[in-house]
C-alpha cells in the first residue's frame, strides 16, 4: 500500500507540475500584456503595477518568475477576474460546490439506474429485452448532451410544465450561502420555508442531473452487463445451479456481489467524464456552477479567469481520479500492484 | 422474475422520497411566497446603484424608480411634469430662479447597513446636487467623479447655486434661463440621496458604498445583489406615495432572450424585459404582451476620428448601401419606423421635410469611387451584445448590413464583446463603426442632440461617433437659451439638416419598447421615458 501511495504521489507531483507550467505559459500565449493576463489587474495604476511586478519577479529570469507564480498559487492567489474584479480563488470556491452537488446527484442517478438495468440485460442475455436495452443504451450514449438538454427543457418545462427550466432554486427563496451546497445550506439555514425550499431545489436539480446522467448510465449498463455475463459463465455459478439454488438466490447472493466489484473499478473513472458533461449542461440549465462561469469567462476574454479556472478544474478532476483509484485499491488488493496505465 | 423482499424494500425506501418530492414539487406553486413576490427577468446587470453616475438603460431600469425618487417627475399619461418629493415649485418670471417646497412625510430606507434617524429634508436635496456641482465636495470624486447625464446637459455651468431657505425649501439659481431645466430634474438621473447616510459612510471611511449599497426614499430597498445573477429588493414599508403591494421584488438577470422567454413560459418569471417571439406570447391566454411608444433611436455610428469614416463621402456611401426597410421587417418585426432623423416623429422638433437617404447600391458605388476606395474597403461593425428596445438584435442587424455591403464590394467584420467590456472598449474609441442607440430620458428634443452629438458629450463618452462640429454645437446651445418654441423648432431643424449632410451617424429606426408579463401581474410598468417602475404593481 505504501508503494502504491508513493506511486500516486509521484504521478500527482508531475501532473501538477505540467498543469502549472501550462497555465503559466498561457499568460504568455494569450494576447495582451503577460503581467495583466497573470494578475487580471486591468488598467491598474503605475504603483499597483510596480508592486505586482515585484511580487511576480518580473525582472528576473523566467524560471524565477515561474516559481514566484507557483508560490502565489499555493497561497491561494489566482489573481482577480478582469471583468468583475473579484478574487478568482474565492469565486471558484463559491461556484465549485454547485458543480460538485450537481455531478454527485447525476452520478448517483446514473449508478442506481444504469447498473440494475445492465444486470437485467445480462440475465436476459440474447433475448429481446437484452437487445432493446442495448439499443436504447446506444442511442442514449450517442445523443449530444447540449441537444438533449434543450430537448428536455422543451418537453418537461415548456410543453408539460412539470419542472423548472433552469437555475438552482427559485429566486424567491433566500438561502444564505454557507458552503455553496444548496441542499446542505437549506437544511442548516434558518428560514420558515425549509421544506418548500428543499422541494423547490429538488425540482430544479432533477432535469439537469438526468441529462448529465444519461451518457454515464449507458456506460454503466454495458459495464454491468459484461461483468454479469462473465460471472454467470464462471464455474462457481454453475456449481450453485447444480446445488439446486433458486434463481433469486443465485443472482442476488452470488452473481450481483461478484459482478459489482468489476463494475466499481470503472465507475470512478466515469466521474471525471461526468464533470465535463456537467460543465456543458450548466450553461443550458443556467446552473450557477464553475462550468458556466468558465465558459462565460472565455466569452468575455477574461484570460486570468480562464487560466485560474482551468488550473483548478483540472486539478480537481485529477484529485477525484486519485481518490477513486485509492478506494478501488482499498477494496481490491490485486489492483495495488498495478502500475499506472498498465490496465 | 421474482424479486427478493430486501430489494423491493430498498427500492421503496429509495423511491418514496423521490416520488413524494416530485409530486408535491409539481402542484404546490408555493402559494405563500409566490403571491407577494415578483420576479422580473432583466437583460443585464446594473453597473451602479446611483443613477447620477450612469447612462446605461439596464442600470436605470434596475435602480432609478425602485430605490429613489426625484423632486419632480413625469406624469405617466401625458408626460407633463408633476410633483414628487417637492410638493410644489415656483419659477420666477425671468426663468432664473426656481424654488421647491418639499414634502415633510418622506422617510428613507432602513436597511441592514443604515438606520435613518430623521426624515427627508432640504439637506438631502442639497447633498444630492452639491455632489454633482461642487468639484470640492468630498463625495464628488467617489465612483470616478463622472456624472454623464449632468455633464452632457451642462448642469454645472447652468446652475449658479443651490440654496437652502429652510428645512423644507430649496432654491436653484441659474446662470441663464434654460427651457429643459425642469425636464432634466424630472429624469431618472436626478435622484435624491440621503445626506445622513453619506455622513455615516464618511465617518466609517467607506464613501464608495454610497453607490453600491444605496439608501433612498423609493418604494423598494436593496436586500442583496450578485452581479450577473440576482438582485433582490424588499418593499419600503413607509413609502410616502402609496402602500407597496409586493413584499419582495427579484431581478433574475438573464442575458439570453430565449432564456427569458423560457422562464416566462414556465412561470419562473412574472415579467420579462425585451421579449422575443411576440406571436407565441400573444397566443398564450395567460400572458400579455405590452408595448409603449418609446422616444428612442437605433443607429449605426461612424467613428469620425478614424479612417475610413473620417471621410464624410464614405459615410454617405455606406448610408446609401444599407437597406433600412429590410432591417425594420427582419429585426424589429415591423414594430418600428424607418428613421429619417435622430428625432422620432412624435417630437415637436422633428423636421418633417427630411427625406431618408434612399437605398441605392449604385449610388453608393459611385460615392465610393469618388472617395477613391471603390475596391478593397473593409471595416469593423461593433454589434452590442444586449437587447434594447431600439435594437433588439444588433448581431443579426450587423449580419444584414454585412450582406448589404458585400453587394457594393465592401467587406465587414462583425465584432462583439460582453457588455461591460464592449462599453469599455467603445469609450476608448477602438471601434470603426458601432450599432447602438439611445433612449430619451425626457420629452425635450435636446435630450437627443446634446448627449449623442455635442462636443461636450465627446468628453463624457456618450458621443460614440466622436464627432464635434462647432456650427451644430452653437445651434443646439442657442435652442436651449430660448423658451420660444417656434424659434427652438427652427434651430433644431437646422441642426437636423447638418446631421443629414455630415452623417456622423446613420439613424436606422425608432422602435417601440416591448415587455411581456403574466396576466396576474397588474399595474403600469412602462412609460415612454426612462426606466421600468414597480411601485404600483400588484399580483393576484
Amino acid at each position: 500500500m505504501l508503494i502504491f501511495t508513493l506511486r500516486r504521489l509521484n504521478l500527482f507531483f508531475f501532473t501538477m507540475f505540467l498543469l502549472t507550467l501550462l497555465s503559466f505559459s498561457l499568460s504568455f500565449l494569450f494576447p495582451g500584456d503577460q503581467l495583466v493576463n497573470l494578475t487580471g489587474a486591468l488598467n491598474a495604476s503605475d504603483s499597483v503595477r510596480d508592486s505586482l511586478a515585484a511580487i511576480y519577479q518580473q525582472d528576473s529570469n523566467i524560471v524565477v518568475q515561474y516559481f514566484a507564480y507557483l508560490s502565489q498559487i499555493f497561497s491561494g492567489n489566482l489573481g482577480t477576474a478582469m471583468t468583475t474584479k473579484s478574487d478568482i480563488f474565492n469565486e471558484i470556491l463559491r461556484l465549485l460546490p454547485a458543480t460538485i452537488e450537481l455531478s454527485l446527484f447525476a452520478f448517483f442517478l446514473a449508478t442506481i439506474v444504469g447498473i440494475p438495468i445492465g444486470f437485467i440485460a445480462a440475465i436476459n442475455h440474447k433475448k429481446p429485452i437484452d437487445n432493446a436495452i442495448l439499443a436504447v443504451a446506444m442511442v442514449g450514449y450517442s445523443i449530444p448532451v447540449f441537444w438533449l438538454g434543450l430537448l428536455a427543457i422543451l418537453t418537461f418545462s415548456i410543453q408539460l410544465g412539470w419542472l423548472p427550466s433552469g437555475g438552482q432554486i427559485s429566486l424567491l427563496y433566500e438561502i444564505e450561502p454557507r458552503t455553496g451546497f444548496m441542499f446542505y445550506d437549506i437544511l442548516v439555514g434558518s428560514s420558515d420555508y425549509k421544506w418548500d425550499a428543499l422541494q423547490n431545489a429538488f425540482a430544479h436539480i432533477i432535469l439537469p442531473a438526468a441529462v448529465i446522467a444519461i451518457a454515464p448510465a449507458t456506460i454503466f449498463i454495458r459495464l454491468a452487463r459484461t461483468a454479469m455475463l462473465t460471472v454467470l459463465e464462471t464455474s462457481y455459478i454453475k456449481a450453485t445451479r447444480a446445488k439446486g439454488l433458486s434463481f433469486n438466490q443465485i443472482i442476488f447472493r452470488h452473481a450481483v456481489r461478484n459482478s459489482l466489484i468489476k463494475v466499481i473499478q470503472h465507475i470512478g473513472l466515469q466521474f471525471a467524464n461526468l464533470v465535463t458533461l456537467a460543465m456543458i449542461t450548466e450553461v443550458i440549465f443556467n446552473w450557477p456552477g464553475i462550468g458556466r462561469w468558465l465558459i462565460e469567462s472565455i466569452y468575455q476574454r477574461d484570460y486570468t479567469s480562464i487560466q485560474g479556472g482551468l488550473l483548478v478544474l483540472s486539478s480537481f478532476i485529477f484529485v477525484v481520479h486519485i481518490i477513486t483509484d485509492y478506494i478501488y485499491a482499498l477494496l481490491n488488493p490485486l489492483a495495488r500492484g498495478a502500475k499506472y496505465g498498465s490496465r | 422474475m421474482k424479486t427478493s423482499p430486501w430489494l423491493t424494500k430498498a427500492l421503496s425506501i429509495l423511491s418514496a422520497p423521490l416520488v413524494s418530492l416530485t409530486l408535491i414539487g409539481c402542484n404546490s406553486d408555493d402559494q405563500t411566497i409566490a403571491n407577494d413576490s415578483l420576479i422580473y427577468c432583466s437583460e443585464g446587470s446594473p453597473v451602479s446603484f446611483n443613477p447620477q453616475t450612469v447612462t446605461s438603460g439596464t442600470t436605470i431600469d434596475a435602480v432609478a424608480n425602485q430605490v429613489y425618487n426625484r423632486l419632480i417627475t413625469f406624469n405617466k399619461q401625458d408626460n407633463s411634469i408633476v410633483p414628487a418629493l417637492a410638493k410644489s415649485w415656483h419659477l420666477t418670471r425671468d426663468g432664473k430662479m426656481i424654488t421647491f417646497y418639499l414634502r415633510k412625510d418622506v422617510s428613507f430606507h432602513q436597511t441592514d447597513y443604515f438606520t435613518p434617524t430623521r426624515a427627508f429634508n432640504a439637506d438631502d436635496v442639497l447633498f444630492s446636487f452639491q455632489r454633482i456641482l461642487d468639484e470640492e465636495h468630498p463625495y464628488h470624486p467617489v465612483s470616478g467623479g463622472r456624472y454623464p447625464f449632468f455633464q452632457n446637459v451642462g448642469f454645472t455651468n447652468l446652475v449658479d447655486e443651490v440654496e437652502k431657505i429652510n428645512d423644507y425649501t430649496v432654491r436653484f439659481k441659474l446662470n441663464q434661463a434654460n427651457s429643459s431645466f425642469l425636464a432634466n430634474l424630472a429624469t431618472d438621473y436626478a435622484v435624491i440621496l440621503s445626506a445622513e447616510y453619506a455622513e455615516q459612510l464618511a465617518h466609517q471611511n467607506q464613501k464608495s458604498d454610497i453607490d453600491t449599497l444605496p439608501v433612498g426614499t423609493g418604494p423598494f430597498k436593496l436586500k442583496s445583489y450578485q452581479a450577473g445573477s440576482v438582485l433582490r429588493y424588499y418593499k419600503h414599508p413607509n413609502y410616502w406615495r402609496n402602500e407597496v403591494a409586493i413584499k419582495q421584488l427579484v431581478f433574475d438577470i438573464t442575458a439570453s432572450d430565449t432564456g427569458r422567454l423560457t422562464k416566462l413560459l414556465t412561470n419562473e418569471c412574472d415579467v420579462i424585459a425585451y421579449p422575443i417571439a411576440a406571436q407565441k406570447i400573444q397566443e398564450n391566454p395567460e400572458l400579455a404582451l405590452e408595448q409603449v411608444t418609446a422616444f428612442n433611436i437605433g443607429y449605426l455610428g461612424f467613428n469620425t476620428q478614424k479612417p475610413p469614416f473620417d471621410n464624410p463621402i464614405i459615410r454617405r456611401a455606406i448610408s446609401h448601401a444599407i437597406n433600412k426597410e429590410a432591417i425594420i421587417s427582419a429585426i424589429y418585426r415591423d414594430q418600428a419606423q424607418v428613421a429619417t432623423s435622430i428625432l422620432p416623429e412624435g417630437s415637436w422638433a422633428h423636421d418633417d421635410t427630411l427625406v431618408a437617404l434612399e437605398y441605392s447600391p449604385s449610388k453608393a458605388k459611385e460615392l465610393l469611387k469618388e472617395a477613391g476606395v471603390e475596391d478593397g474597403l473593409s471595416f469593423d461593425i461593433w454589434a452590442m451584445p444586449v437587447q434594447r428596445a431600439y435594437n433588439p438584435n444588433a448581431l443579426t442587424m450587423a449580419k444584414l448590413i454585412q450582406a448589404d455591403l458585400s453587394q457594393i464590394g465592401v467587406k465587414v467584420d462583425i465584432v462583439s464583446y460582453e457588455w461591460a467590456t464592449f462599453l469599455r472598449r467603445l469609450n476608448a474609441g477602438e471601434h470603426q463603426s458601432v450599432l447602438l442607440g439611445w433612449s430619451a430620458d425626457h420629452p425635450d428634443p435636446d435630450n437627443f442632440f446634446t448627449p449623442l452629438l455635442s462636443c461636450k458629450s465627446l468628453e463624457t463618452g456618450s458621443n460614440r461617433a466622436f464627432w464635434c462640429d462647432q456650427e451644430f454645437d452653437s445651434l443646439i446651445q442657442l435652442a436651449l437659451q430660448t423658451t420660444n418654441i417656434n424659434q427652438r423648432r427652427a434651430l433644431y431643424r437646422q441642426a437636423q439638416n447638418i446631421i443629414q449632410q455630415e452623417i456622423p451617424l446613420l439613424p436606422i429606426a425608432h422602435s417601440k419598447r416591448f415587455q411581456a408579463r403574466h396576466k396576474a401581474v397588474k399595474g403600469q410598468l412602462l412609460s415612454s421615458f426612462g426606466g421600468i417602475d414597480f411601485s404600483e404593481v400588484t399580483k393576484l
